[in-house]
């Protein structure tokens, strides 16, 4: 492979090995080699999570959020699954040539909320103008920092067999939303994003639950790929319920036609964790307790083998390999 | 659960409840005689259904499932796509193809390589798509790539008769498209695997009607089940065939009765046949089939794309290891392929059986978990 | 090797239905199935109607295959 391909952007196999073999490879640190959704970072006696996240979206605006919105949650997102509290916020913005300033309002305002509900201030912040042509109207780049407690300590090496694997709720909602947004589909849903900040959720886990093991947010490359992140180099393996993981009919009847996934679709509003088996009841009422967490379901659970593999137990009963993402998912015949 | 007419059906879910796939296992187990035996399903929507479902697994250890030569993008021979990437590097050329088509290998390079490298590639949900972008870009050429078998096929008739309609100058395609019957013949002719009946494809027979299997039962003796593609559909399938196994029998039957009439869609054809003429097709693995391609009649020659641009196609150069040729006869699963999941993975395809959706490679690939090891 | 799905036709304008697969809306091509009815499912692959969907025979499909399913559950019971 000589050229960057979109799929390289996908979240799936292609954005792993780049990160490995090029990222990785040349920065090469500590707090780095984890590849957690924030790097850890031990400041004074101090744990700092500090993360970055550049959104990329087309349209701008959809149903159930926008481009300003997704950028704020997603950092607050990324910082909230390490157990940190997110607090501040920068907001860099790549803003092509000619885009309309009401629009730009817009999206700020809608930073502004999102930020609000989440906590968090945003504190400093960049502007560059390009061209017109050389960006899609406009990027956003956020980066964050929060704090972790003292007793926090999420790890995959905490995961037992026998762990509970728990999603806070309806999967593939954003994508879905997204691909019914475009044009060039046009598919009619009544589908929203499910963008929102987690960090209420995650702190109150924290607090009260003990044997959070690990948290995280599947985003691009959806539950499949999340679940596959875990397993990935460890002794356990995850087995996970078809019948149980949440989706909405509509999302289905999205998907079916174009050949698509849900269990590969981005979300940008849950959590996916897992817990010592003796508390899945109690996590489950906690993220009940939030509206985006009313549907929260037990899915899966650990197990000891196969290792570093996720199987799904299909309905019919059998049980076969959920794989990470390959390649960009397109819209096929066959 | 009590079956009744409601809103809520969607004609999917219903095929795919456990209770329902439960019991027709109990039947399947119930008339099972122990005898080997080899069902292969032609078409790779059947492969796809049966690894995501997990059907292999379920049914008796003497049955076994073969997958066919029924994934439009694996039999397509390696110097079509070359002749699409050679028009992709074409300036004024846009290409508006399914997505299937876009990462599969050709000798020296790959329609996705093409695109990274500034060629102008569209995906299209809807061949009809292609007729927007051929009316917002007058100044260029927007080629089709027509691949796929009879259920497909009409549909770009359709498309090429609007576009007649239409009038428009700038708007070909680059037909590969394919039917089934020769091929099928071509693959008992060469007589390499015992196939003991066939789970014919539901959405090829939706158009052609069940006729087309005729030949089968009676010539080769082999029985026939057409069949939808859930859970249910395809267990029953397998029942279907058994019965007649059981029974000596070779006839063709339908179990895929609320998609597939007798007749087949008789417009769906008419349009074909006004559209398509049969010509001489060579498929990936197989060779030559006589009269199993479909070629841009005389009548709409100012659609085909070869009539209007001239190709000059590279020497093509098939991929040394690669036996998807094999694996889509039944001969090889890609167990055999020294290069399966070391060279060759679907990040990495090598043969075009690893790209697809349906491809058995990439099938395996996705489902199997001890394969990668 | 076909992907096609069962689909409920919502809204027809000339050759263009409005069909629907739980809640998904999407827009199919007609020609090839030129008398369908508002109501009426039909089969869609990549973006056009390719068949009727005969709703008499997936009805009697489940049927059938509900009372397999009851005997073996009774007898199950039993
Ligand atoms: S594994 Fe790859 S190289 Fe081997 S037959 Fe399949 S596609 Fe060809």
């Amino acid at each position: 492979m000589d050229k960057i391909l979109k799929a390289h952007g996908s979240g799936g196999k292609y954005t792993h090995d780049l990160i490995k073999n090029l990222f990785v490879k040349h920065f090469c640190n500590d707090p780095l080699s984890e590849l957690q959704d924030s790097a850890i970072l031990n400041f004074s006696g101090n744990k700092f999570a500090f993360t970055t996240d550049s959104h990329v979206i087309r349209p701008l605006f959809f149903p159930g959020g926008d481009i300003g919105k997704l950028a704020v949650c997603g950092t607050v997102n990324d910082l909230a699954v390490c157990g940190a509290k997110p607090l501040w916020l920068s907001c860099g913005m790549i803003i092509e040539e000619g885009f309309e300033i009401a629009n730009l309002e817009k999206i700020v305002i809608s930073m502004q909320k999102a930020a609000e509900e989440s906590g968090v201030i945003i504190v400093t912040g960049d502007t560059k103008v390009v061209e017109s042509g050389s960006a899609d109207g406009l990027y956003i780049n956020t980066s964050g920092v929060g704090v972790i407690p003292d007793n926090v300590e999420l790890s995959l090496k905490n995961v037992q067999p026998g762990d509970s694997i728990i999603i806070s709720g309806n999967i593939g909602e954003h994508a879905s939303a997204i691909i019914s947004a475009r044009e060039e589909f046009n598919i009619e849903t009544e589908l929203e994003s499910d963008c929102a900040s987690l960090n209420s959720l995650t702190e109150l886990l924290i607090k009260k639950i003990d044997t959070i093991r690990i948290m995280r947010d599947p985003t691009r490359g959806g539950l499949a790929t999340t679940l596959n992140e875990f397993v990935e180099n460890q002794k356990f393996g995850i087995r996970v319920f078809e019948e149980n993981i949440p989706i909405r009919n509509e999302v289905i009847g999205l998907c079916e036609p174009l050949g698509f996934d849900p269990l590969y679709l981005a979300n940008e509003g849950k959590l996916l964790c897992i817990v010592g088996q003796d508390d899945a009841n109690k996590v489950l009422q906690i993220l009940r307790s939030f509206s985006i967490g009313k549907n929260a379901c037990i899915i899966g659970e650990v197990i000891d083998n196969p290792n570093g593999r996720v199987l799904l137990k299909t309905r019919i009963g059998s049980d076969r390999v959920l794989d990470m993402l390959t390649g960009e998912m397109l819209p096929r015949i066959c | 659960m009590t079956i009744e007419k409601s809103d809520s059906m969607n004609y999917i879910e219903e095929y795919r409840d456990s209770k329902i796939t439960r019991a027709i296992l109990q039947e399947i187990f119930r008339h099972n005689k122990f005898i080997n035996t080899n069902y292969m399903e032609i078409c790779g929507g059947h492969t796809v259904a049966i690894f995501k479902h997990g059907l292999r697994d379920t049914l008796p250890a003497n049955i076994k499932l073969l997958s066919g030569p029924g994934c439009p993008v694996c039999v397509t021979d390696i110097s079509f796509i070359d002749e699409a990437i050679e028009l992709a590097k074409k300036k004024n050329v846009i290409i508006a193809t399914f997505g299937d088509m876009l990462r599969v290998p050709g000798s020296y390079s790959s329609l996705m390589k093409e695109k990274s490298t500034g060629a102008d590639i569209r995906i299209c949900y809807s061949a009809m798509d292609s007729l927007k972008i051929a009316e917002n870009n007058p100044d260029k050429e927007v080629v089709f790539i027509g691949v796929g078998f009879e259920t497909t096929a009409p549909a770009i008739g359709v498309t090429i008769k609007t576009a007649k309609q239409k009038r428009l100058q700038n708007f070909s395609v680059l037909s590969s498209h394919k039917t089934m019957p020769n091929a099928i013949r071509a693959l008992l002719d060469a007589d390499e695997v015992a196939i003991n009946g066939f789970i014919c494809p539901g959405h090829v027979s939706a158009i052609t009607g069940t006729t087309m299997y005729d030949f089968v039962a009676k010539e080769y003796n082999i029985p026939c089940v057409i069949s939808g593609f859930e859970p249910s559909d395809i267990l029953e399938t397998i029942l279907m065939l058994m019965k007649q196994t059981n029974t000596g029998e070779a006839k063709v039957e339908n179990q895929y009765t609320r998609g597939v009439k007798k007749e087949g869609n008789l417009k769906a054809l008419e349009i074909l046949n006004d559209v398509f003429v049969p010509i001489d097709i060579k498929w990936r693995g197989i060779g030559l089939i006589p009269s199993s391609g479909l070629g841009i009649s005389r009548r709409y020659s100012e659609f085909d794309t070869r009539k209007k641009i001239k190709i000059d196609l590279p020497l093509p150069k098939e991929i040394s290891g690669c036996i998807c040729g094999e694996i889509m006869r039944g001969v090889k699963t890609p167990k055999d392929c020294t290069l399966f999941a070391k060279v060759c993975n679907p990040e990495n395809p090598q043969g075009a059986c690893m790209v697809s959706a349906e491809g058995s490679c990439g099938t395996y690939y996705r489902y199997m978990p001890d394969m990668k090891k | 090797m076909c992907l096609a799905i069962p689909m409920k036709i919502i809204k027809i304008e000339d050759n263009l239905a409005t069909a629907e697969i739980s809640g998904a809306k999407y827009k199919a091509n007609i020609d090839l199935v030129p008398d369908v009815k508002i109501g009426e499912y039909i089969i869609v692959h990549a973006g056009f109607a390719i068949e009727k969907l005969d709703e008499e025979s997936a009805m009697e499909t489940l049927r059938i295959w509900q009372d397999v399913a009851d005997f073996h559950d009774n007898r199950e019971k039993r």
